[in-house]
């Protein structure tokens, strides 16, 4: 089965180490993704306050572009790591499918850009693939270093797991935890592991972001989490990067690494730090921490 | 209390537009506004709740009698991060993000989004940006945020901005897509929801 792999703005700015670790993660588990030529913005929730169906003809387009390296096949998998691009990719694919009215205006508006889209593209988020495809079993046996005493808080935030999902639990997902567990890691019991990290709030009114993200952090912390596991650039970048300025505007000290799941993956692969991205977390974690067979903290 | 024209805390009925319910219901996804029982599941379950000027339980109620203003220039919409924590939890299926988006579509449209919040600044700035390239950039998107809303925070940003930058996380050169023909037909093809460019401009010169 082949995977085509559609990374999004995010993944080639602010969470380029989620791109780098995961495209390294899928290599060594011989489900190599291949990039699909000329993306374009999937039209993100931003777009969507704008004009619905022009966010909705953005992501048809890539639709239409992976639907054209199908081939014989039944249907192709689009992955999307991104929250935000799996949603609105999966939304745009669902509502294409179920509303006639949005079908008849984005059809004729593929058809002048010389597109198609029948809706033979399964969207897919790389933690389906990787707890469901591949699953757990065929994840261990490439662990080199197992990440054993490393508390894993896996934070899965709001858009991957619903509302368009279906390959997890809406309430309580486990997908990431099966991962985690395969990787020799603990894992930990939380009830925030799909609470909003407060979106693109922390750039427009970032009093309220930031109050957002404190809640989860601060929870994670108490509960004594070693590390945070995420699975969107956008939780990632609002969970690590206002650190400082919680603990100032919270009296309260926060200092939690916040680590792509994937770079938690090809940490326990044995993978050198730099081509898991690693250098570019502002609260690090590294391989040097889990030499000796167990993590060492500080 | 938003200070509009005519702005009464009672109201009458002749302020109240009946025809708003059934333009929210005819949007894709607003075909479940009339069965809202009122339960306050979704204003239970947003975590946003606590800091909006109406719930999300309220916002559904006054959207089906008609407050067509009060809905369309409250903060709520624009404080709505599209969790979906609400739609997921609802008894009776009302897909309350999909609802929270329309409002903000019509607020853009009709003129009464505030012009210099910095949420409907960056869906603008954002829309702008992949009109034109196909993609958007991180770090323009956000300077240009900061430039427009308050560009003291832009200052106190800095020493993040750097920080990425040095990690090589934001660049501000511009990404486009090859095809961008493709994408311009695409999109002319789609005839405008009668959105923007004149009104744009008045904004974006307020904002200066
Ligand atoms: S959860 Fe659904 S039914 Fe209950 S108040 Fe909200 S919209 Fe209405
Ligand atoms: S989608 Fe919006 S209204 Fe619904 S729970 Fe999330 S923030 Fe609140």
């Amino acid at each position: 089965m082949s995977y085509l792999y559609f990374p999004g703005c995010s993944l080639k700015g602010t969470g380029r180490a989620y791109e780098d670790s995961m495209l390294a993660v899928f290599q060594a588990l011989e489900t190599p993704l291949e990039e699909l030529e000329d993306w374009n913005c999937c039209g993100a929730t931003a777009y969507m306050a704008i004009s619905e169906l022009k966010a909705f003809a953005l992501s048809a387009r890539n639709l239409a572009l992976a639907e054209a390296k199908k081939g014989t096949a039944d249907y192709i998998n689009l992955i999307a790591p991104c929250a935000a691009c799996y949603l609105v990719l999966n939304k745009a694919n669902k509502y294409l499918r179920d509303y006639p009215d949005i079908r008849k205006k984005i059809n004729p508006a593929l058809d002048a850009a010389g597109l198609s889209y029948k809706g033979t593209v399964k969207v897919r988020h790389p933690l389906d693939i990787l707890a469901n495809d591949i699953g757990g079993e065929r994840i261990s046996r490439l662990v080199k270093k197992p990440l054993k005493g490393l508390k894993v808080a896996c934070y899965y935030g709001c858009q991957i797991v619903r509302p368009y999902a279906d390959f997890d639990n809406q309430h309580n997902p486990t997908s990431m935890n099966i991962i985690m567990k395969a990787l020799g890691a603990e894992t930990l019991d939380w009830p925030l592991k799909t609470r909003c990290c407060g979106g693109s709030l922390t750039g427009t009114v970032q009093e309220t972001g930031m109050r957002l993200g404190y809640v989860i952090l601060r929870e994670a912390q108490r509960r004594g989490a070693d590390v945070i596991a995420t699975a969107c650039p956008l939780c990632q970048f609002n969970l690590e990067c206002y650190q400082k300025q919680m603990g100032s505007a919270y009296n309260d000290k926060i200092d939690m690494p916040v680590a792509y799941f994937s770079q938690l993956m090809g940490l326990a692969f044995g993978m050198d730090d730099k081509k898991l991205g690693i250098n570019r977390l502002f609260v690090p974690i590294k391989s040097s921490q889990l030499a000796g067979g167990a993590y060492v903290r500080g | 209390m938003p200070d509009l024209p005519g702005w009464r805390k009672i109201k009458y009925e002749e302020d109240l537009d009946p025809g708003f319910a059934d333009e929210i219901a005819s949007i894709p996804g607003g075909e479940h506004l009339f069965n809202c029982i009122q339960c306050g599941t979704c204003s239970g379950m947003c975590p946003l709740s606590p800091e909006m000027d109406y719930t999300p339980r309220r916002i559904i109620a006054m959207i089906r009698a008609g407050f067509r203003r009060e809905v369309l220039s409250s903060y709520t919409c624009w404080l709505c991060a599209s969790c979906y924590s609400c739609a997921v939890e609802c008894p009776k299926n009302v897909k309350i993000t999909d609802i929270m988006y329309a409002a903000k579509r019509l607020a853009i449209r009709e003129g009464v989004a505030p012009s210099r919040f910095p949420i409907s600044v960056l869906a603008r700035e954002f829309f702008n940006q992949v009109h034109s390239k196909g993609r958007t950039n991180e770090g323009r998107l956000i300077m240009r945020l900061y430039m427009k809303s308050n560009p003291l925070k832009a200052l106190k940003q800095a020493s993040m901005g750097l920080k990425l930058w040095m990690q090589g996380r934001i660049s501000i050169g511009s990404e486009s897509i090859k095809r961008k023909e493709e994408l311009h037909k695409l999109l002319g093809a789609i005839e405008t929801e009668r959105m923007v460019q004149k009104r744009d401009v008045v904004t974006h010169k307020e904002a200066r």
